[in-house]
């Protein structure tokens, strides 16, 4: 069991090189970074600032070119390979829902647990605890298509949830939705965070998104990607639309405008 | 909105709504066919009478009806019937097997696929109903050439949409099996299959009318049972009436086979748009 000193993630000099050796890209400069357990951090930067890169390294999707990357104290990569109980600690979410066409909505939250070899029984009941959770209930025999750009989103939460990992990663989930439902996605995973007590890592372009949900930003420049600087963001929680109007949010997001339009 | 409502959110909408619309759309061709098919009839014999053509050239519809109906009588056409479909299926399902297993398999490794290449297009650039005296030659005048020209035909479409379809599979979906840490059985079995499975459907399709014309060729040219053996002896005796009723039964036997992979496409990809498209 970890104990809560240790930070959720840590990254130690990690580092990502792209390309060929005559035409190589640093998409990421050496990074150290702690998350701490149940903290709501938010990557913001622009295009090409490595934001998606890191979340994906952190994911296991893609192996650091150095450094050491922790998952709950526990190495994610050895030799090349991505080890297995640093991995179902985390959960991932796409800007595209990325569910399957060809399963219903509950086959698609139930499958990371019939991966594992969940009893079909088992593994529908925890779907349908994780619909209920995500606000989707009533639409377990839908096909994907049949939902709007939010409920798959939903869904796709709910997927990432299934197999209840200690840490959600999000890459910019709501980039896809129009700004209405973005904002009411906002809140619900104000809540669903709230309640479940996860640390999640987040990817947006979005300043005023980023304020809203974070405990800290992380501001990424470009080229070479690299931490710029990491803000915290004292508001208290549950926060709600109308904060967004005061003029400490206001302030916060303007550092934060002047900022990016310096870096990119 | 939806997605502004507090949880739980309103229910989903009626499946009966988008359920009626369907059967509307699926009756249409049910009334629009026989009519059609109809007019086509009576411009034919409009056609036979007014013109006065011999009925060695062209017999009348109700001649061909009647020599249709005495052929659904005979127990030899039956045989002939049933030889071809033998053919034609046995042809597919070696296509199925070889073409979706090959397919699989190129489609995940690059360099053998970059090796047989141009050996599986040149299979499919020579014309391969001029090889069928030779399949004759090797395999003699029974039903085994027959079979070899119907799964040679059939192959193909089915090999290259399955690799096509294992290609297509969506980086987003290969990102949420790799997120989910899936071994390659898992990758292959819960997302490049049922991923695929649309494509290889119309493989499918395509093939099994390949294969059947590829039975009947084979017919054709060799040996003394099948319909297109059938055939050629109704032409050679002059019994053109005949003839066209074994055209006919050719036909429905195509029809059959071709709506019976859209049957399948109905249950194993009804998620798919394909599933919803007639005909």
């Amino acid at each position: 069991m970890a104990d809560l000193a240790q930070p959720a993630i840590a990254l130690r000099a990690i580092e990502k090189w792209y390309g060929t050796r005559d035409a190589p890209v640093h998409a990421l400069a050496p990074t150290d970074l702690e998350v701490p357990e149940r903290e709501f951090l938010v990557l913001l930067g622009p295009s090409g600032c490595g934001k998606t890169t890191m979340l994906r390294m952190i994911g296991g999707l893609i192996e650091p070119t150095a450094g050491e990357l922790l998952i709950e104290g526990r190495g994610l990569w050895k030799a090349g390979q991505r080890q297995g109980e640093a991995l179902s600690e985390l959960g991932m979410v796409f800007q595209d829902a990325n569910l399957f066409p060809w399963l219903t909505i509950e086959d698609n939250i139930a499958l990371p647990l019939e991966l594992k070899g969940w009893p079909r029984a088992r593994r529908l009941a925890r779907a349908h605890e994780l619909m209920r959770l995500t606000g989707i209930a009533g639409f377990e025999r839908r096909w994907p298509r049949e939902l709007s750009g939010g409920m798959r989103q939903r869904a796709a939460i709910a997927r990432a949830l299934s197999y209840d990992p200690r840490i959600l990663l999000m890459d910019e989930p709501f980039g896809a939705l129009d700004a209405m439902t973005r904002e009411a996605m906002n809140l619900e995973l104000q809540r669903i965070w709230m309640e479940t007590r996860k640390t999640v890592v987040l990817v947006t372009h979005s300043i005023a998104e980023a304020v809203f949900l974070a405990d800290r930003i992380v501001l990424l420049s470009p080229r070479p990607g690299r931490v710029d600087m990491i803000l915290p963001v004292p508001f208290p929680r549950p926060r709600a639309p109308d904060l967004q109007s005061t003029p400490e949010f206001q302030e916060i997001v303007r550092r934060l405008r002047r900022r990016l339009s310096e870096i990119s | 909105m939806p997605d502004t409502a507090a949880p739980p959110v309103a229910a989903a909408p009626p499946a009966s709504l988008t359920r009626r619309r369907l059967t509307k759309d699926s009756a249409l061709p049910w009334i629009t066919t026989p009519i059609v098919l109809a007019a086509l009839v009576a411009v034919w014999e409009f056609y036979v009478v007014q013109f006065r053509v011999s009925p060695l050239i062209m017999p009348r519809p109700g001649a061909v009806w009647q020599a249709w109906v005495e052929m659904l009588q005979s127990p030899r056409a039956w045989h002939h019937t049933w030889m071809t479909v033998y053919a034609t299926l046995t042809g597919f399902a070696y296509a199925v097997v070889i073409g979706v297993g090959l397919g699989v398999i190129i489609a995940r490794v690059r360099w053998l696929e970059m090796t047989l290449n141009p050996f599986i297009v040149a299979t499919q650039v020579i014309p391969k109903v001029a090889l069928v005296p030779l399949f004759v030659l090797w395999f003699g005048f029974g039903i085994t050439s027959k079979v070899i020209v119907a799964a040679v035909l059939a192959f193909f479409p089915i090999l290259t949409n399955t690799a096509i379809g294992v290609k297509s599979v969506d980086e987003g979906h290969r990102d949420v099996m790799l997120s989910l840490n899936a071994t390659r059985w898992q990758v292959f079995r819960r997302l490049e299959l049922p991923s695929a499975l649309p494509f290889i459907l119309t493989g499918f399709e395509i093939g099994i009318v390949l294969a059947i014309i590829g039975a009947i060729v084979g017919e054709y040219l060799g040996g003394n049972a099948g319909l297109g053996h059938l055939l050629i002896a109704r032409l050679n005796a002059f019994e053109t009436a005949d003839m066209f009723a074994v055209l006919i039964h050719m036909s429905i036997l195509g029809f059959l086979f071709y709506f019976s992979i859209g049957a399948l496409r109905k249950i194993l990809v009804p998620w798919h748009a394909s599933a919803r498209l007639k005909v």
